[in-house]
């Protein structure tokens, strides 16, 4: 069952448009995740969402019904901030109490929706608290209470973690995680700018780049099936290299030769007419492998060599113009900066775009 | 000499003699009196920073107990003693003779009036206004304006509002303000809403808040539930005064509505305000306000552009709308800058001096602390009551003093 649903949104600030024309269905029980650069406009969609910015153009619709026009608090939906924002002169009872409060709910509701969100997110202890007597994590938690107790249709998560320390970063992560798995039947939207956080928590994952929403899908599909050379490059860590290459042959299969004299056969699909038309190469850091034979993707000089146990970072010698190739080899070898070798990798591995940056997969 | 080349010179001497003092004993200390060389350097350098604060902060030191220190206990002395019989001491004689005197006990009633309208009035104007003119485009513009009484004298606002409050015999063109308007009322339904219903209704409005005060503070120890969990020990007195000041002021206030419906008004006639017994007060407290409003606003409009957005926004989300926002919201958040500048301007008001000696010089029943001071020690040259006029003042302010200093201190933190 659709959830929310935003139908061609636009968001412009007089002559300026941070936002065209998305579109984009959210089905109930889903944790969607906006990412994207900053300034993208991710945080933008997720306040015209809330309520807290106008839609400039579009239909915004929430359980079927059009919320353009509709305040806030009466979207059915609650909101967590990067700040937490929680009310400084109320206690942790107080600051979730305070929405049911305004609504005019008898205290036994307010007292049995506060003893639930406390007993989710184990505040028990806290609740007559003030804010400044917690820590970061307990902030954070005590937001989500706020946005529990709410009992809204869609819930918005503005950048959460991105004000805690690293270690509490990544179990504040993993408590999201698991409270969403506690409430399978709630719609989630989560903005983040840290690519790890959308892969482990989204069901789908809306990449967006300079207003526009350049990919939705799973976090998986995303990193295997990038539709252009931005998802590529913005999923996945080191970055995907992209070699400028040309088609040798098109076809099922498609034969390149890059600009350095490298030669891989991708299997995938190409037009004949293609042929001679020049392409580019997207092969991951973590997917390239040393080989000796002739028949290699890429021969260059060490720069940086960075050994972390574990793997293997290699950064090449740019070409005059073209960005740092970046290889991550697993486990420990014996390279030393300045020689020059050679690397392959499985062709199945292989992404092929065009000089445009769309991949031939969506062309 | 020119008046102003004297000045000059003053201000060249004192500038030159302040910059002249610090650097010449910081050189002294430094390379004299513990030189950071030899084998001692180290044990030096520590003793002359030890030093050094005291060093820097001897001349303020010096002249605040020069012109502040001594003469507090010179007008304890004086208060206790009697000038004409040689100084003798004559215990608390001067304060019983005060308090004998209706004139104080009216001055006391007046600063009373003052200390409870002035800075509750200005600040609510401020607040009202700083809100207001937060985040529209041409709010700078109106604060300045509003600002700008506070670049005004007292005496020099005072003068203004004698203007207008000024008065010219009922054939004449009213030059005053407020009897041009006066006077267009001629007791008809205009008349009836303007100055009958309207400040009764104003009145009303404040006697149910003062219920609410009463309610507010008397609940706890009706219906104790679990609200006085944590209570400070000053929790009890603070509730009781509170409660037994708004008891007075309720009773006023339906006393005023009272005499406001039925009382009978000389339409036509031309008003000399200042003279009309009770309400000339409040004619006076309007020149401290002007100027007041000002300052409680640039202050408290600071704090408000200091709450978290967030924490607006999430209200919003909550569903509250913007009088919940306002009071439920911002207020509380800055409720320790609005104590800091309630504080402020009640140690202003305690003082008020200039104004009303400038526009009734204590006449007509509008006497002040300061004024009745003044009158004594330099009208009737009664030092032992003057100076225990003065001591009543201080003991007065200190409370709220150091009350204003505890709360800066904490907003600081």
């Amino acid at each position: 069952m659709t959830s929310l649903s935003l139908r061609d949104v636009s968001k412009s600030y007089g002559a300026v448009n941070v936002l065209r024309d998305i579109n984009l269905e959210i089905d109930e029980g889903e944790l969607i995740v906006f990412v994207g650069p900053s300034g993208c406009g991710k945080s933008t969609l997720l306040r015209m969402i809330a309520g807290l910015e106008t839609i400039t153009g579009g239909t915004l619709e929430i359980a079927g019904e059009r919320m353009n026009e509709v305040p806030p608090a009466q979207r059915g939906i609650a909101m967590v901030f990067q700040t937490y924002a929680l009310y400084p002169h109320m206690t942790v009872r107080d600051n979730m109490a305070f929405g049911m409060k305004i609504a005019k709910k008898p205290q036994a509701e307010i007292d049995a929706a506060i003893a639930n969100a406390a007993r989710i997110l184990q505040l028990e202890p806290y609740l007559d608290r003030l804010p400044k007597a917690l820590s970061g994590g307990q902030r954070q938690r005590v937001a989500i209470g706020r946005s529990i107790v709410r009992d809204p249709k869609v819930f918005l998560f503005d950048e959460p973690l991105s004000n805690l320390d690293a270690a509490l970063r990544v179990a504040t992560r993993i408590e999201i995680a698991q409270l969403k798995e506690s409430m399978p039947q709630s719609t989630m939207i989560y903005v983040t700018h840290d690519q790890v956080e959308a892969m482990t928590l989204a069901s789908r994952i809306v990449v967006l780049h300079g207003g526009d929403i350049e990919q939705v899908g799973a976090p998986l599909e995303l990193y295997e099936r990038p539709a252009n050379t931005f998802v590529a490059q913005f999923i996945g860590s080191p970055a995907m290299n992209l070699l400028a290459a040309e088609v040798l042959q098109g076809g099922e299969q498609t034969e390149v030769r890059t600009a350095t004299g490298g030669h891989a056969i991708v299997p995938i699909a190409s037009q004949v007419s293609d042929q001679g038309s020049s392409v580019q190469l997207g092969v991951r850091p973590e997917d390239l492998v040393l080989t000796e034979s002739d028949e290699y993707l890429l021969s260059a000089d060490v720069e940086i060599v960075e050994a972390l146990g574990e793997t293997t970072v290699l950064y090449f010698k740019p070409k005059d113009g073209e960005a740092p190739l970046i290889a991550k080899l697993p486990g420990i070898h014996s390279i030393k900066k300045g020689t020059t070798i050679r690397l392959t990798a499985v062709p199945e591995k292989l992404h092929l775009f065009t000089d445009k940056g769309i991949s031939f997969l969506y062309r | 000499m020119n008046p102003a080349l004297q000045g000059l010179i003053t201000i060249i001497l004192g500038v030159g003699g302040c910059i002249g003092y610090f650097y010449l004993s910081n050189q002294f200390l430094d390379k004299v009196l513990f030189p950071a060389r030899g084998k001692d350097a180290g044990r030096n350098i520590n003793r002359a920073n030890m030093i050094r604060p005291w060093l820097f902060l001897f001349p303020a030191v010096f002249a605040l107990g020069l012109y502040l220190g001594y003469p507090v206990i010179e007008t304890l002395r004086l208060s206790l003693t009697d000038r004409s019989a040689d100084g003798a001491f004559v215990g608390l004689a001067n304060y019983s003779q005060m308090a004998s005197e209706p004139k104080f006990w009216e001055a006391m009633r007046n600063n009373m009036l003052w200390l409870i309208v002035v800075p509750a009035v200005s600040t609510a104007f401020g607040l009202l206004t700083a809100q207001l003119t937060d985040r529209i485009a041409w709010g700078n513009v109106a604060k300045s304006f509003i600002f700008m009484p506070m670049a005004i004298s007292f005496v020099g606002a005072s003068v203004i509002f004698k203007l207008i409050y000024d008065t010219r015999a009922a054939d004449l063109e009213q030059i005053g303000v407020l009897n041009a308007v006066w006077l267009s009322f001629d007791g008809g339904l205009g008349s009836f809403l303007f100055l009958r219903l309207t400040p009764a209704l104003i009145l009303l409005a404040f006697a149910g808040f003062m219920v609410y005060g009463i309610y507010i503070s008397v609940k706890p120890y009706i219906w104790s539930g679990n609200e006085r969990r944590g209570d400070a020990w000053w929790t009890f007195p603070l509730r009781a005064v509170v409660a037994l000041g708004s008891a007075w002021l309720l009773w006023l206030s339906v006393w005023s509505i009272v005499s406001v419906m039925t009382g009978t008004l000389p339409y036509g006639e031309p008003q000399t305000w200042l003279t009309v017994p009770f309400w000339n007060n409040f004619f006076l407290m309007a020149v401290l306000i002007w100027i007041q409003t000002g300052f409680a606003m640039v202050i408290l409009s600071a704090a408000l552009r200091g709450i978290p957005e967030e924490t607006i926004e999430a209200a919003i989300l909550d569903g509250a709308n913007a009088f919940q926002i306002f009071f439920k919201i911002k207020v509380p958040q800055i409720m320790g800058t609005i104590v800091v500048v309630w504080t402020t301007i009640t140690l202003v008001v305690l003082k008020v001096f200039d104004i009303v000696f400038a526009m009734t010089n204590g006449q007509w029943e509008t006497q002040v602390l300061a004024n009745y001071m003044y009158d004594k020690l330099f009208r009737a040259n009664d030092w032992g009551v003057g100076s225990a006029s003065a001591i009543v003042i201080m003991l007065l302010v200190m409370p709220i003093l150091v009350w204003n200093v505890y709360n800066a201190r904490k907003e600081m933190r």
